[in-house]
C-alpha cells in the first residue's frame, strides 16, 4: 500500500464519469471522426443491450457542431478560449457569438466548472499542423491524475485555464500532429484512437513514478514588417518539424524571404513546440518555448468508501492513512 | 528559317501574369506575389511585362480558400457573361474583373501566359498542370523546366478531360500554366515549399526570355500524367465519410496503384481495395479542399506526348 520511497500514497476519489470531446476546433478532423465512430459503437452496444455495470461512464461530445459542419476552426470566436469562470458566468446578450452560447451549453452538460457535479475527467481531442507527435497538454503541474496519464504538459498555474478541458475536475487536451486542418490521415486517426483507448484503460489503474514535463516559458512571433505588420520570414528549414528538439542560443530560427538567417538570441537553451501551427499565425505565435524538468509524482489509488465519507465529514486529511 | 520541319510558330510572349491567392489560404503563392508586388526585380525579363497579381484578395485577407464560391472553378462562359453585378457571388464578380484585365478569354487581346500558384496538402512535390495536350508552347516550357531542375523532379499533370476539366482563373490566358507544390497545410508557410516554387518560376521566366530572343526549341517528348477518374470517399446513406485514405496509399502520389491494392481504411479498421481493371497513378491524395468536392484522389494514366519544335514568329 505504501510506496517504498519517501512519498506517501495519495488517495483520490474514483473517476466515474469521463468526457471525450472532438471537434472543439471544427477543422481538426481526427477527433471529429473518432467521436462519431465511438458514438456509433455506443449506439450499437445499446441496441445489442450490452448494459453491464461499467466502472467508468464515457460521455462523447462533438463540441462545436457548427464549425464542424463548415470544417472551420470556429465560426465567430475560438471555442477553446471561452471557458474561464468569467465567460461562463457572464451575461448572455442577444448578439452573443455562437461559441459563447455553446460554451455555456457544454458547461451545463459537463460541469458546472468548479462544482461537485462536473465530470471527473475531460479529454479534449485536437490536431496540429506542427510536428509534435502525440502530446498531452494540461493547465496544471500538480494534478496527479493528469500527470499519471501523460508525458508533456503546458503549465499555467498562475493563470486560470480558458479551455474546455478545465470544465471537468481533471482535464487535458490530447494533441496529435502533424496533420493539415481539414484532412484526416489514417495513421494520425489510429494513433488518437489508441491514445484515447489507452487513457480510458488507465483510468481504472493508477500508477506511480516520475514524469518529464515541459513547462511553457514564452512564445515567439514571426518577424514582421513594421508598417504593414505582414510576416517577412518563415520558420527556418533547420527548425521546421523539430518540435521538442533542444534549441540552443544562435541556432537558426527564421529564414527571411531574401534568404537571410535569423537566429535564436535567448541565453537559455529551450525546447520549441507548436512550430508553425497554422492557427497560431493570427495569435502572433510562430513557435513556443519550454523548459524541461522532472516531476516526482506520488503513487495514487482510488479512495475507499470509508475514506470518502471521512473526507466529506472533514475528519483527517489526505495525508493521513 | 527553321532547322526543323513542322516547327510551330508562336508570337513572342510579351504579357505574362503570375497569380497568387487564387485560393486565399495557399500561402506560397500569396507570399511570393506580395513580395514581387513590392519589389519585382526577381521576375523582370527583357522584353516581357510580368505582372504579379493577387487573384482573390478577400479570401487572402480571411486566409480562407474562397468567400462565396471557388474562384478556380468560376471562369465558365456562363459566369463570365452573367448579368447581375453586385448581386453575383463575390468570386463570379472577381472572375469577370480578371477576365477584363487579363482577357477576354479566347480573344487575341488576352495575356500570353498566366502562371497560377497553388499549394496542396497532398504529397505531390512540384507539379506543373497542363490544360491542353496540343499546347506545344507549354509542353516545351515544361520540358525546359524539368531539365533545368534535374536531379530534382517536377511532374506534369494533364487535366484535359471532357467531364472533369474545370474553368480555372489561368484559363483566361492563351497559355495557362498551373503550379502546384505540396505537401503544405492550408494557411501555413513552409520555407522548403516556398523556395521550390520560386525556383520553378525562375526557370519558367528564363524560358520565356530565351524564346522571345529567338531561340528555337527542338522537338521533344514530355511524360505526362493524364487525369482519368475522380474517386470519392466511401460514404454512408446520409453522405457522411465512412473511411480514410489507407495508410499504404497516403502520401504515395504518382506511385502505381494496382487492382487489389489497399485504398481506404474504415474507421473501425477494415481495408477497402482498389477494384479497377488496370494499374493507375493516383494523385491529389487526401487534399483537404477536395472533401467537399467528393474527391479522395484522382487517378491518372502515364502517357508520353510529343512536342513539335517551336520558335517565335
Amino acid at each position: 500500500m505504501y510506496s517504498m520511497t519517501l512519498h506517501k500514497v495519495v488517495c483520490l476519489p474514483r473517476l466515474s464519469r469521463v468526457a471525450v470531446c472532438g471537434g472543439t476546433h471544427g477543422n481538426e478532423l481526427s477527433g471529429v471522426y473518432l467521436v462519431r465512430e465511438l458514438l456509433k459503437e455506443e449506439k450499437k452496444a445499446m441496441e445489442e443491450e450490452e448494459e453491464e455495470e461499467k466502472p467508468v461512464s464515457v460521455v462523447l461530445v462533438l463540441s462545436n457542431p457548427w464549425a464542424i459542419q463548415q470544417c472551420r476552426r470556429y465560426v465567430k470566436t475560438d471555442l477553446n478560449r471561452c471557458f474561464t469562470h468569467a465567460s461562463l458566468n457572464g451575461p448572455l446578450s442577444d448578439s452573443a457569438p455562437y461559441e459563447l452560447i455553446r460554451s455555456k451549453e457544454l458547461n451545463t452538460l459537463l460541469g458546472p466548472k468548479g462544482s461537485p457535479e462536473a465530470v471527473d475527467l475531460v479529454c479534449d481531442l485536437h490536431n496540429t499542423t506542427a510536428n509534435m507527435g502525440l502530446c498531452l497538454i494540461a493547465y496544471s503541474d500538480c494534478d496527479w491524475i493528469c500527470l499519471h496519464t501523460f508525458k508533456h504538459l503546458q503549465a499555467s498555474t498562475s493563470k486560470e485555464s480558458y479551455s474546455l478541458d478545465s470544465v471537468g475536475k481533471h482535464g487535458f487536451a490530447m494533441e496529435i500532429g502533424p496533420q493539415p486542418h481539414g484532412v484526416v490521415r489514417s495513421n494520425i486517426y489510429t494513433a488518437m484512437k489508441f491514445g484515447v483507448q489507452h487513457m480510458l484503460d488507465w483510468v481504472r489503474f493508477f500508477n506511480s513514478g516520475f514524469v518529464d514535463v515541459f513547462t511553457m516559458v514564452k512564445h515567439i512571433d514571426y518577424p514582421r514588417d513594421s508598417e504593414t505588420h505582414n510576416i517577412i520570414a518563415a520558420i527556418h528549414p533547420q527548425l521546421q518539424d523539430r518540435d521538442f528538439c533542444l534549441l540552443h542560443p544562435e541556432d537558426p530560427l527564421f529564414q527571411t524571404f531574401s534568404g537571410e538567417t535569423l537566429r535564436y538570441k535567448g541565453k537559455e537553451p529551450l525546447y520549441p513546440f507548436f512550430i508553425n501551427e497554422c492557427a497560431y499565425y493570427e495569435k502572433g505565435i510562430a513557435l513556443s518555448l519550454a523548459r524541461k524538468r522532472r516531476v516526482m509524482i506520488p503513487a495514487i489509488r482510488v479512495q475507499t468508501e470509508q475514506e470518502q465519507q471521512a473526507s466529506e465529514q472533514g475528519f483527517g486529511s489526505e495525508e493521513e492513512e | 528559317m527553321s532547322a526543323y520541319k513542322n516547327s510551330v510558330c508562336f508570337n513572342e510572349a510579351r504579357r505574362v501574369a503570375i497569380f497568387g491567392g487564387t485560393h486565399g489560404n495557399e500561402m506560397s503563392g500569396v507570399t511570393l506575389v506580395n513580395l514581387w508586388v513590392k519589389n519585382s526585380a526577381e521576375i523582370q525579363r527583357k522584353g516581357v511585362e510580368t505582372k504579379p497579381f493577387i487573384a482573390n484578395p478577400k479570401a487572402v485577407e480571411k486566409c480562407t480558400r474562397y468567400v462565396d464560391t471557388d474562384l478556380n472553378r468560376a471562369f465558365s462562359p456562363e459566369n463570365l457573361s452573367a448579368p447581375g453585378g453586385d448581386d453575383l457571388p463575390y468570386e463570379v464578380q472577381r472572375a469577370q474583373e480578371i477576365n477584363r484585365i487579363f482577357g477576354p478569354k479566347g480573344s487575341p487581346e488576352a495575356y500570353d501566359v498566366i502562371f497560377d500558384l497553388h499549394n496542396t496538402t497532398s504529397n505531390m512535390g512540384c507539379t506543373l498542370i497542363l490544360e491542353s495536350s496540343k499546347d506545344h508552347f507549354n509542353l516545351q516550357m515544361m520540358n525546359y523546366i524539368k531539365k533545368a531542375i534535374t536531379p530534382a523532379s517536377c511532374l506534369v499533370l494533364l487535366n484535359e478531360h471532357p467531364l472533369l476539366k474545370y474553368s480555372t482563373s489561368r484559363s483566361v490566358a492563351k497559355h495557362p500554366v498551373g503550379l502546384e507544390v505540396g505537401p503544405q497545410p492550408q494557411g501555413v508557410l513552409r520555407s522548403n515549399i516556398f523556395e521550390a516554387m520560386r525556383v520553378i518560376l525562375k526557370h519558367a521566366l528564363d524560358f520565356i526570355e530565351l524564346f522571345n530572343e529567338g531561340m528555337e526549341f527542338p522537338p521533344c517528348t514530355v511524360e505526362v500524367f493524364w487525369v482519368s477518374e475522380r474517386i470519392d470517399y466511401p460514404r454512408d446513406a446520409n453522405g457522411n465519410i465512412i473511411a480514410m485514405v489507407h495508410p499504404n496509399l497516403q502520401d504515395c502520389d504518382w506511385e502505381p496503384l494496382n487492382p487489389g491494392d489497399p485504398m481506404f481504411q474504415t474507421f473501425d479498421g477494415k481495408t477497402i481495395h482498389y477494384q479497377g481493371s488496370g494499374t493507375v497513378y493516383p494523385t491529389f491524395i487526401n487534399e483537404a479542399a477536395y472533401y467537399e468536392k467528393q474527391q479522395a484522389f484522382v487517378t491518372t494514366r502515364r502517357e508520353t506526348l510529343v512536342a513539335s519544335a517551336i520558335r517565335k514568329a
